[in-house]
């Protein structure tokens, strides 16, 4: 019999796939990571990675009756999502947390460790998208069947041979409402547990975190209009966003946006929507879930942010990075993931390039 | 599932006889042993069968037995009390890379936060420490001396009389854990030189949360806490009377069984030993070949680390560990096998066997089978696609 290994984070959604899981009487093992290190005289802040969530899941494990065990991830989270999270924003990036947590330490560390360690033949996860197979035995990602909760964005680096070995059992519900029932069926402990909003390992304000690690990147500097005007100044690059508006210490009265910073100079650039010219971006670390780009140019709909619209361009495919250009300019994070869908599918996707103005 | 345990380092299951005592006493006996009615006398007198038990297991007087909440307390309490009673005329503690973190990690707390001179020796590839290595780190401000009897990881037991011997010559106390060899080996205070003894009743077929210190008449220690001042003003609080109880029936029993049961374990371990060896041959034993715990078999497996080999095993219904319990859900490898000069990306690859009174042949032989067909799957298992 196949045995499929589901990682727990504590909380309701993927307490429920692993019950779900159980209850069709699959061979169900729970892991859960620790993500950063444990002990100390306080307890930790609230992050799937503490030693608290790993409690919770020990817990809800038990209420579902299978066996569990603690993992240790600490080592690839630190390096691979919080070290790249900080570095991406003091080098003007807005870095997507949840992406190259998904990419290098669910479904690469952890997912290596399931099949070639612990014997395991699945992984499956709290995650809100859908797996589905075509005819010819090829894996489709697809948006979850619940649009309000769909995580497909932050998987889109997922391929063929991941997606053989991974299943989204929470997919499937048609709403939040229908997996806390599901939750209170089980009588799990984690039916009525709120859902994590922040940036799981930098609870409260991101900016503390990338203040304390990068205090280079919260030097003062100037805030520019386009024309080169200096307006303002602003506390650092690390606190700024591409497309943010608030933050930027200027009172002209217009709705000023940052539309780029400029590290080297230390400058932030801020205009307003109608400044915003840009439709071609460069994206790097493309990826495409079938294994190769539907043709060297293809149409999609493109989503540049959690839970973002869809935006109509085209995709031009080179060796490993692709220009995205846009129907309508848009104002677009460096760093931020360029997810490509046709309908609710995922084609694929890749990282929005830092770019000049 | 038909379950295996074989981790009896990290805990024993408790006795029939024991689990009996103790639901007798929980039944019968309410009384505080610190009242002086009827009911508090029957407490009390409870608590001291059970001391007059434990003296005997160790050839002690019961006035030298103070009960404690178990291992890792008796240890806080042999080196917190001893280096407290002598602060004003000596700071040095001198223990060992090998001890366990109950040790270890107070020794650091002391260094850091009591003004404490840690000096920590090393041991050889077997895991021996060398008296004499004792002898040169101890010096004229050196108060404690804290070498474990036999190590809870690799089971290499150590020259505690010799030590004990040096310690003596110098004027300088003498503590030991050993909590895996009371129960397990003859330990005779009269013919060890020790001061101070840390004993854990769930080691040895007992109740887990209750342990005792030996305190050799004469030695000082000061107490950690403060209270009503039960067990002569070492450990105040009142008494863990059905732990209590359960301990001293433990250790009874244990010492009426040692003469059969640890040869018989003995042979179980070399089996085993000895299976392992066959079946994946580049295994590495650790700890002493034959200086060692009578249940424990310790090896280090090339390319497979030790939490995969637990968690397969564990689910193909096999209790084992990898190093101490006290540690599991760490990657990085184990102190004690890294101070053996073993290298990191082996260390990685330990697993712990502790056999225990119901393991049989047939059981040993089972779990080598198994563990052969794990190392087999996780050593090909690159091949594998993902």
């Amino acid at each position: 019999m196949s045995r499929v290994f589901v990682a727990m984070s504590g909380g309701v959604d993927s307490s429920v796939a692993a019950a779900l899981l159980a209850e069709r009487g699959e061979d169900v093992v729970g892991v859960w990571m620790r993500l950063v290190p444990s002990g100390g005289e306080v307890d930790a802040p609230r992050c799937c990675g503490t030693d608290e969530a790993g409690e919770d899941a020990r817990r809800a494990a038990l209420a579902i009756g299978i066996p569990f065990y603690a993992l240790d991830y600490a080592d690839v989270f630190g390096e691979r999502v919080v070290d790249r999270f900080v570095n991406a924003y003091a080098g003007g990036e807005t870095p997507n947390p949840c992406v190259s947590c998904n990419q290098h330490v669910k479904f690469d560390a952890l997912l290596h460790d399931v099949v070639r360690k612990f014997g395991g033949d699945r992984l499956a996860t709290g995650h809100y998208a859908r797996v589905a197979t075509g005819g010819d035995g090829r894996r489709h990602l697809l948006r979850a069947r619940d649009p309000s909760k769909d995580q497909s964005y932050a998987l889109y680096m997922l391929g063929q041979r991941e997606l053989a070995r991974i299943e989204f059992p929470i997919g499937e519900l048609r709403d939040k409402s229908e997996t806390r029932a599901i939750a209170a069926r089980f009588e799990l402990p984690t039916a009525n547990k709120a859902e994590s909003m922040d940036i799981c390992f930098a609870p409260g304000d991101y900016r503390d975190l990338v203040r304390d690690r990068a205090p280079d990147a919260f030097i003062p500097g100037p805030v520019e209009r386009t024309d080169g005007t200096v307006v303002g100044t602003h506390a650092g690059i690390g606190a700024l966003t591409v497309g943010q508006r608030s933050g930027v210490g200027v009172a002209t009265g217009e709705r000023l946006y940052v539309l780029h910073l400029d590290t080297e100079r230390r400058a932030a650039v801020v205009g307003t929507r109608a400044e915003v010219a840009r439709t071609t971006y460069t994206l790097t670390g493309v990826t495409f879930v079938a294994g190769d780009a539907p043709s060297s140019r293809f149409a999609t709909n493109v989503v540049l942010r959690y839970r973002g619209t869809p935006l109509a361009g085209h995709v031009d495919v080179g060796r490993g990075d692709a220009t995205l250009d846009l129907e309508a300019p848009a104002l677009v994070a460096p760093g931020q993931a360029a997810v490509f869908y046709d309908g609710d599918e995922v084609i694929g996707g890749g990282v929005v390039a830092r770019h000049t103005l | 599932m038909d379950r295996v345990y074989l981790d009896h380092a990290a805990t024993t299951p408790v006795d029939p006889e024991v689990a009996e005592a103790m639901g007798r006493i929980l039944r019968e006996t309410h009384g505080n042993p610190s009242s002086i009615y009827a009911e508090g006398r029957a407490a009390r007198a409870a608590v001291d069968r059970a001391r007059d038990e434990v003296a005997a297991a160790i050839n002690a007087d019961p006035g030298e037995i103070v009960f404690t909440s178990g291992g890792t307390e008796s240890d806080n309490l042999a080196l917190r009390g001893a280096l407290k009673a002598r602060r004003d005329e000596r700071d040095g503690l001198v223990t060992s890379a090998i001890e366990h973190h109950a040790v270890i990690d107070t020794a650091r707390d002391l260094e850091r936060y009591a003004h404490v001179r840690v000096d920590v020796v090393g041991c050889d590839r077997h895991g021996v420490i060398d008296p004499e290595a004792i002898r040169d780190a101890i010096d004229e401000r050196t108060s404690l001396v804290s070498i474990m009897h036999a190590n809870n990881e690799i089971g290499t037991i150590e020259p505690i009389a010799e030590i004990g011997a040096i310690c003596r010559e110098h004027g300088v106390t003498f503590h030991s854990d050993a909590v895996q060899t009371v129960g397990a080996l003859e330990v005779d205070v009269r013919k060890i030189p020790v001061d101070l003894l840390s004993i854990n009743a769930h080691k040895f077929y007992g109740p887990k949360g209750v342990g005792a210190l030996y305190v050799r008449r004469g030695t000082r220690v000061a107490t950690m806490q403060t209270g009503g001042g039960q067990e002569k003003g070492r450990r105040t609080g009142t008494e863990n009377v059905a732990g209590i109880v359960g301990l001293g029936v433990a250790l009874r029993i244990a010492c009426e069984r040692r003469a059969t049961e640890s040869p018989r374990q003995a042979e179980l371990r070399d089996r085993l030993i000895a299976g392992v060896r066959e079946r994946v041959p580049d295994a590495v034993l650790n700890g002493h070949p034959t200086e060692r715990l009578p249940n424990n078999a310790s090896f280090c497996i090339p390319g497979a680390e030790g939490e995969s080999l637990i968690v397969a095993l564990d689910l193909d219904g096999f209790a084992v560990s990898s190093g101490s319990a006290c540690t599991s859900g760490e990657t990085e490898p184990s102190q004690v096998l890294l101070a053996l000069g073993l290298d990191r990306e082996l260390a990685k690859g330990s697993l712990r066997v502790t056999v225990g009174r119901s393991t049989t042949g047939a059981h040993v032989d089972r779990f080598v089978d198994a563990l052969a067909r794990v190392v087999v799957r996780l050593r090909e298992a690159p091949a594998v696609a993902v």
